[in-house]
């Protein structure tokens, strides 16, 4: 067993007990704080697949944003950040349904072959030079990805403004 | 090789409508309160200019940035729809906002970036360039359904239209990345390409987990059922001009992204999503119209009618055969959006003028509108004649054509379910329809309609009536849009 054995092994527990600690805990601060731990295991997971800007992308935006936008969503409408909420609501069921649906799609997805793509499972061609570097020429390059791109700035520009027309003190 | 200035060229609709949208946004702030009312025509005349940017791509056939925007008739088609929509609702709108909120100029600005949102989705020929497009559609269209901050019903329809729409989204970006994960491209044609070599082979089940979660997230924007459930409580919250957008605008976005995704990469899966398509249409039709019934809110009974709607285009989709009726069917589903634009927003402006009288949308308050201003109901009696598909009107026409397309393929328990809801639809329209002519009314006093309305009526009443009298060339106009 290698290095990178123990490595996805110490990651997965991560993700999956982390995973587990966000539906069971009562207290909404601890779940978001158990969420970091799980969105680290997934950057981990990413680290040994040698998406390395992928990673980080997953600490910056996941931890850096997201998880901290959630903890702060739940101090500023809570009054007291160690209220206990219930574990289950009326939906328990179809939730449950959805995750067994998920879990089955998950399994075909890996149990399965990709016939279609021409065979290539397993023998994808290897990663050569800097997978960052080639990422920001390909989002760049006119030839590439440029355009979406630029529409991802319209894409911005228009949820700021809904933001601010949204949250903005009233005027009158 | 295309230098810079010519793909500027190619994509003149696009960049006018952001400038159009961001001078819009600069004039708001600069303008002064005085001359706020300048924007609404401001944006209308970025409009304008749009369109005929649109119109002289006319015959063009390009793939540019290879081959992730498509430049051909159909999205041409959609451009014009895009604009069309937009200029009148920015006219059904003026005046609507007084005393509702202080900010009108940013309406104005994000309904253009909504219009460029369509546009880019007509052209949008790769997975990314796919998803990016329906993302901005839908970010806009929650900050403007939620644009009224002082009124709960919007802000919760906002909040609403954003959570359903948010999970609709992701559902349908995990279908694209098995899609990519199959054939691994997100080009649509080469997906197309790479299904129909390997379609001969056994395992199909991957596309087809595609092809369920992307009719999620394209099924959520047309509101076909199950995924309806946001439009309802979204147009009664919504502000009125903006539920008249969503209602054919964003709809026939839907449908221009749902033909050119399902035809250009999914043909060879036809078998598959047949039957996905035809039980998701007559389970949309009957929801909708069985629903709308009971309806005491008349922009709920529209969002009902909408989603009926949406059901009857669906039959063109599942009528569609590369054989048999190919362009028939796309030309019959194009034909069917534009009358329905005229149709429904012609509805939907009666609605803004009697709620700008009455202040409420309760179909009770449509009581004696005949001896309140007769044009009015007048008008609304065409658009529901319409809506119901009776002659001489433009959705009659279009229902026509797409039933055509059905029995063609002899489909016939399609053409009987949706005539079966035709009759139910009747119901409730006409419920309508008897308090304006024979109710008398709690108020005698008339209704005043402002110029920008009366303008907005008049368009659509002619184009209504226009679309069914000289049927020919918008029929031609489809025909020849319906390339993919």
């Amino acid at each position: 067993m290698g290095i990178s054995h123990v490595l996805f092994i110490l990651f997965s527990v991560l993700i999956l007990g982390g995973g587990v600690m966000v539906v069971t805990r009562r207290n909404l601060v601890q779940a978001a704080g158990a969420l970091i731990l799980t969105l680290f295991g997934v950057a981990g997971l990413y680290v040994l697949l040698e998406a390395g800007f992928l990673a980080a992308v997953q600490i910056l935006i996941y931890i850096g944003a997201i998880a901290i936008l959630i903890i702060f969503a739940v101090m500023l409408t809570r009054r007291l950040a160690d209220e206990q909420e219930p574990g289950l609501n009326s939906q328990w069921a179809w939730a449950l349904g959805t995750a067994v649906m998920a879990l089955a799609i998950l399994v075909i997805v890996i149990q399965g072959t990709w016939p279609l793509a021409g065979g290539v499972v397993g023998n994808a061609p290897p990663l050569t030079g800097d997978s960052t570097s080639r990422l920001g020429v390909a989002l760049l390059s006119p030839e590439q990805y440029a355009f979406p791109f630029e529409v991802a700035s319209v894409l911005l520009l228009s949820a700021m403004l809904g933001a601010i027309v949204i949250a903005r003190e009233k005027r009158h | 090789m295309l230098i810079a200035s010519q793909i500027l060229g190619l994509i003149a609709p696009q960049w006018i409508l952001l400038v159009a949208a961001m001078l819009v946004l600069a004039l708001d702030l600069t303008l002064g309160e005085e001359r706020e009312g300048w924007l609404p025509y401001i944006a209308l005349l970025g409009l304008g200019a749009a369109l005929v940017a649109s119109l002289s791509l006319w015959n063009r056939q390009v793939a540019l940035f290879e081959g992730l925007f498509l430049i051909d008739r159909f999205a041409v088609f959609f451009q014009i729809i895009a604009v069309l929509a937009t200029g009148l609702v920015i006219l059904a709108s003026i005046g609507y906002f007084e005393g509702k909120t202080p900010y009108k100029g940013q309406f104005y600005a994000l309904l253009l970036v909504t219009a460029l949102a369509i546009t880019l989705l007509a052209s949008a020929a790769d997975l990314v360039m796919v998803f990016i497009s329906i993302e901005v559609l839908s970010v806009t269209s929650y900050t403007l359904t939620g644009y009224l901050i002082a009124d709960r019903k919007s802000t919760e329809a906002g909040l609403k239209f954003f959570l359903y729409g948010a999970a609709a989204s992701a559902i349908m970006l995990y279908g694209m990345t098995l899609l990519y994960g199959a054939t691994g491209s997100t080009n649509l044609a080469e997906i197309g390409r790479t299904l129909s070599l390997a379609s001969g082979e056994g395992s199909r089940w991957l596309p087809i987990a595609a092809i369920v979660m992307l009719l999620v997230g394209f099924g959520f924007k047309v509101s076909a059922a199950p995924f309806h459930q946001w439009a309802p409580d979204v147009y009664e919250g919504a502000p009125t001009p903006f539920a008249a957008f969503l209602s054919v605008g964003s709809k026939a976005a839907g449908f221009a992204i749902l033909l050119r995704v399902f035809l250009t990469a999914l043909p060879d899966f036809r078998v598959d999503w047949f039957a996905l398509v035809t039980t998701l249409s007559i389970a949309t039709m009957t929801l909708g119209n069985l629903i709308a019934i009971f309806q005491e809110n008349i922009k709920r009974m529209l969002a009902y009618s909408s989603i009926a709607q949406a059901g009857y285009i669906l039959i063109g989709l599942a009528c569609w055969d590369p054989q048999a009726t190919g362009r028939e069917s796309i030309s019959a589903i194009l034909f069917y959006l534009l009358a329905y634009l005229f149709t429904n927003l012609g509805a939907f402006t009666v609605v803004i003028a009697v709620e700008r009288a009455v202040g409420t949308n309760e179909i009770s308050d449509y009581a004696g509108l005949i001896r309140r201003n007769p044009w009015l109901a007048a008008a609304l009696f065409v658009f529901f004649l319409s809506l119901v598909g009776i002659p001489p009107t433009g959705v009659f026409v279009g229902k026509l054509l797409i039933f055509a397309a059905a029995v063609r393929l002899e489909y016939y328990a399609l053409v009987i379910v949706a005539l079966i809801n035709g009759v139910i639809s009747l119901y409730y329209y006409y419920g309508v329809l008897r308090r304006v002519f024979f109710l008398a009314p709690r108020d005698e006093a008339p209704i005043a309609v402002s110029t920008p309305l009366r303008v907005v009526l008049a368009v659509t009443l002619i184009m209504t009536l226009g679309t069914a009298i000289f049927a020919q060339p918008f029929i031609r106009l489809a025909l020849t849009s319906a390339v993919l």
